[in-house]
This record gives C-alpha cells, sequence and structure tokens, in this order.
C-alpha cells in the first residue's frame, strides 16, 4: 500500500502511523453529556467499504492527512492535507 | 466416527477413500432456539457447551463459508493464561484448565502441547513488570516462573542474549502454557457438537437480524429466514457488520493481523518464545516450520492480507532476537481479521436488543480463549447471566468506566 502525500508524493505506507476514523468530531467538552463523550471516544462505524481515515506521515512532512480508503482493497481513492478538510469544514465548503 | 489402529492401517491400505465426514453438514430447519452466527472455534465450543453443559441442543451454527476457513485456521495457535489483571486472570485459567482436559471430553486428538511460553525482558523495568505479572498469576493458582539469564540460556541457548540495544536477562515462563493444532480445535468442535444434535450450517451468510417490538425473532440468510428465540454473534472480525444490521455501533475495530511460517526445518525450538523489545513471537509446529507473528498492520482492514512495512517489522523484531532466523527462507504468510476493542479486551454480553448477545473483541487473543469463550458464552445464552468467570467483560464498561486495558493504551484500537 503506497499513499500519495500532497507534500512528498507517493511514498510506502510504513512512513505513516495510523490514528483511525476521520468523521468523529470531538463535542464540546463544557457541554457535552457524559453518553456523547463516550459515543465519540468509544463507538466506529467501522465499515467494510469506503472509509476516510486520519494519517500521520511521521517519516516525511510530518502532516496530518486526510485518506480516501477502501478497507475491502485498501485502494485509495484521495488524499488531503487534514488542515485543508478542518479549515474548509470550518468556513462550510465540502472538502 | 471412531478411530483405531486397524482403521487407520485398513484405510492406508484401501488409499484413504472410505472415510466418513466426521459431522452432519446440516440443512437448516425453520426454526431454533438459538443460533450461533459464526463457525469458528467460538461458535463451534458455544454451541457444544450448550449442548453438554446446558442441555440446550436445538441449536444452529450458521457459518458463511467452511467451519475452519477464519480465524481458527488462520491463528498461530499459542495458549496460555499469562495475565495480569484481574478481570482476566480467572477468565483465561478457565480456559488453560479446559485446554487441558479437552482431548478427552471431546474424544479428539487436538494436539495439546504444553511445551510452555517464555516473555523475554531485557531491562530492570521490564522484570519488575513480568515480576508483577506473575505475582498475580502465583496469587490466582496459576504457574508462573521468573527466569535470570541463566535460565532463558538453558532454554533458547541460540538467541542473541548481548545484543547491544536489547540484552536478554531473563524471561517469565509459564510451563502450562503452549499450542494447540488449531485446525483440530475446530473440527473437534463442529464433531462434538454435532453428535449431540448441534445442526452446523455451511455457506450460509446471515444478511440481516429480523425484530419485532425490540426483540430479536430470527436472522435472514443466504438460504432463507431462520426463526430463532436467540441470536449470538461470534464472528471476529465481521462483528461491526453483523452488529449493524441489528443498528449497533460497537466498541471496535477490524485490523489485519499477519501470521507467517518458514520453512520445515529439524527441531530448534521446544517452546513459545516471545520478544520482549519488539513485538515478535515463534513456536514450532510438528511439520518443522517455524510458525511467528508480530504487530497487527494497524489500519482498518477487511482484506485478510497485509503489507510490506509490517512483514520487515515483523522480521526486524525477529533477527534481533534470533539472528539465526536469517538463514531461513519465508515459506508463507496470511492474513486474519482481528476484531480489535478499545480497551484491548473482549466482550461476553447481552446487548441492549432482546435475545441478541454477543462474543467479540478477541483483539489477536480469541484462539487461546477458544475453550473459555464458549463455555461462558453458553452460559450467558442459556441462563441470561454471565458466567463469573467472564463477569467483566461487559459491553457497558465503557461507559461505566470499567475498563480492562491489559497494555495501558488508552482507547486506541491498533495498540493494543
Amino acid at each position: 500500500m503506497r499513499i500519495r502525500c500532497p507534500h512528498c508524493g507517493t511514498r510506502d505506507n510504513g512512513e505513516f502511523s495510523y490514528l483511525g476514523d476521520a468523521a468523529p468530531a470531538r463535542p464540546d467538552g463544557m457541554e457535552a453529556q457524559p453518553a456523547a463523550m463516550h459515543d465519540y471516544v468509544y463507538l466506529r462505524d467501522n465499515p467494510a467499504g469506503p472509509h476516510r481515515e486520519l494519517w500521520y506521515h511521521g517519516a516525511g512532512c510530518r502532516s496530518w492527512l486526510v485518506v480516501d480508503r477502501d478497507t475491502r482493497t485498501h485502494e485509495i481513492t484521495g488524499v488531503s492535507s487534514a488542515r485543508d478538510v478542518a479549515l474548509s469544514r470550518r468556513t462550510g465548503e465540502v472538502a | 466416527m471412531r478411530y483405531s489402529l486397524l482403521s487407520v492401517m485398513g484405510q492406508a491400505l484401501r488409499g484413504q477413500r472410505d472415510w466418513k465426514p466426521q459431522w452432519r453438514d446440516a440443512t437448516p430447519k425453520a426454526e431454533y432456539d438459538a443460533v450461533i452466527v459464526g463457525g469458528g472455534g467460538h461458535g463451534l465450543a458455544t454451541a457444544y457447551y450448550l449442548a453438554k453443559e446446558h442441555g440446550i441442543t436445538n441449536v444452529a451454527v450458521l457459518e458463511k463459508s467452511h467451519v475452519g476457513s477464519g480465524n481458527v485456521g488462520r491463528n498461530t495457535t499459542i495458549v496460555r493464561s499469562n495475565y495480569g489483571l484481574a478481570g482476566n486472570i480467572p477468565f483465561y485459567e478457565r480456559s488453560m484448565k479446559l485446554w487441558e482436559g479437552l482431548e478427552q471430553d471431546i474424544n479428539y486428538n487436538a494436539m495439546v502441547s504444553q511445551r510452555g511460553v517464555l516473555n523475554l525482558y531485557h531491562s530492570d523495568a521490564q522484570r519488575d513488570a513480568y515480576a508483577r505479572r506473575g505475582n498475580a498469576m502465583r496469587m490466582a493458582g496459576i504457574d508462573a516462573e521468573l527466569l535470570d539469564r541463566e535460565g532463558v540460556r538453558g532454554m533458547v541457548p541460540f538467541i542473541d542474549f548481548d545484543n547491544a540495544r536489547f540484552p536478554v536477562k531473563g524471561g517469565l515462563l509459564q510451563r502450562r502454557g503452549g499450542t494447540v493444532r488449531h485446525d483440530a480445535v475446530a473440527w473437534g468442535y463442529a464433531r462434538a457438537a454435532s453428535d449431540r444434535g448441534v445442526d452446523i450450517v455451511q455457506n450460509c451468510a446471515v444478511t440481516g437480524i429480523r425484530r419485532e417490538n425490540g426483540r430479536v425473532v430470527g436472522v435472514e440468510t443466504s438460504r432463507g429466514f431462520i426463526r430463532a428465540k436467540k441470536v449470538a454473534l461470534s464472528v471476529a472480525g465481521s462483528t461491526s457488520l453483523l452488529a449493524s444490521m441489528a443498528d449497533l455501533r460497537l466498541p471496535i475495530e477490524s485490523h489485519v493481523l499477519q501470521a507467517f511460517v518458514s520453512e520445515g526445518v529439524k527441531p530448534l525450538i521446544d517452546t513459545v518464545m516471545t520478544f520482549g523489545a519488539g513485538h515478535f513471537y515463534v513456536s514450532q509446529s510438528d511439520k518443522g516450520g517455524l510458525v511467528f507473528g508480530g504487530d497487527i498492520d494497524g489500519y482498518n482492514s477487511y482484506a485478510q492480507r497485509g503489507n510490506l512495512a509490517t512483514i520487515e517489522d515483523v522480521m526486524e523484531g525477529g533477527m534481533a532476537l534470533w539472528p539465526g532466523l536469517g538463514r531461513l527462507r519465508l515459506l508463507r504468510h496470511w492474513g486474519g481479521i482481528m476484531d480489535m476493542s478499545m480497551d484491548g479486551s473482549p466482550i461476553i454480553d447481552r446487548t441492549p436488543i432482546d435475545g441478541l448477545y454477543l462474543n467479540a473483541g478477541w483483539c489477536y487473543g480469541g484462539f487461546k480463549a477458544t475453550p473459555a469463550a464458549g463455555f461462558c458464552f453458553a452460559h450467558l445464552i442459556a441462563r441470561d447471566t454471565s458466567h463469573e468467570d467472564a463477569a467483566a467483560y461487559r459491553l457497558d464498561r465503557f461507559a461505566t468506566g470499567h475498563l480492562i486495558d491489559e497494555k495501558g493504551m488508552g482507547a486506541q484500537p491498533n495498540l493494543h
């Protein structure tokens, strides 16, 4: 499996570390009920198929990336900078 | 089917043509008292103990492929009960005791080999941690021995004791640990369950879980609807997929774990040995191949195959510990899908849906648990209360804070 880093080009997956599903959004710690925090910390969709996930290019540019990957085939269909994804999420655009 | 020296010799002369199947390849009935989804080691053991311990025999085990095609046929066959936390210790020791009596119980040669499990330590701090774990085991009546360097040298003289970065200082040994022939476990439990009236239905994939008024009434399958009073999920890496059919989200991620076998060689190592400074463990099969493995790949996967980066990592761990391994060629390797839980410990519990039971979250340690998982899951299904040895494996422990985090890694499944 190779990941096409937007900064470094196509690199072996051994250069990257995996965090997990990119979908869970942290609830406001001051406002959230314990149940919402439980869901965020512990529960996952864990789909067999397309999965949007966070990877860290530790042996390269040290950037966090959002990778679209199929968990059945390991095929990667998209990679973008997590910073760009977060910024566009804040401004309401679709990354 | 009974075996004798005479039958083996007779079959040898007749070209092995006349062996009978060991269990009935059943056609599903319209209704069962209990349906177990997943014909792996855990599901078959559950069916066996439901019949044997609780007299519930109107049971079907549904397997989407063939018996033994999943993780029970893909693991590295190690059994042990060297855990350190209160929630785990009695459960894994029950499993070890069941392993010790398994062959007599089901009259099947599962090649239970108590050759010992030796965990090496490489620093003073690691020795302290192992001493503590060994003491926790001994206080529970489980055998554990803390070996010094010379003790380890007497068992495995060929490893690199004076490695500059990771010198071997000693090890924690559980002599009752060892290996079991994994396929035979599946076959033995299948035969024993089938003999007691359980239907083992192969090539029967569950496609839906039907509910009425919040209660499970059966499963939709590739071979039609099967009505059931109780449905028990025991599907390892596919747990989240089955649970989603009942609108459940679980504290589980599916990850791929790779395992490896070398070419066959003469006897080299007569124990199970683990490297304490990396993730690498090795034993030798009766055919002579070295069986070894290490970390999971670390990303969500349902692919049953991994990538080269992890293979390199496992080999580097092996070479650091045992440089002589470099002379061997790798014969084959494969992957299996692990149900990695959020605290590294399993779940044997009821679900919020009446009649739906869950046995999951085994991470990459499900094989050694097979007998006790079946035993305790059967108890739960039959009596609707947890067995005392599995009482800590609750589904709601993530909400209540009663986590069982043996490695202390937190809610990060790929680190357990």
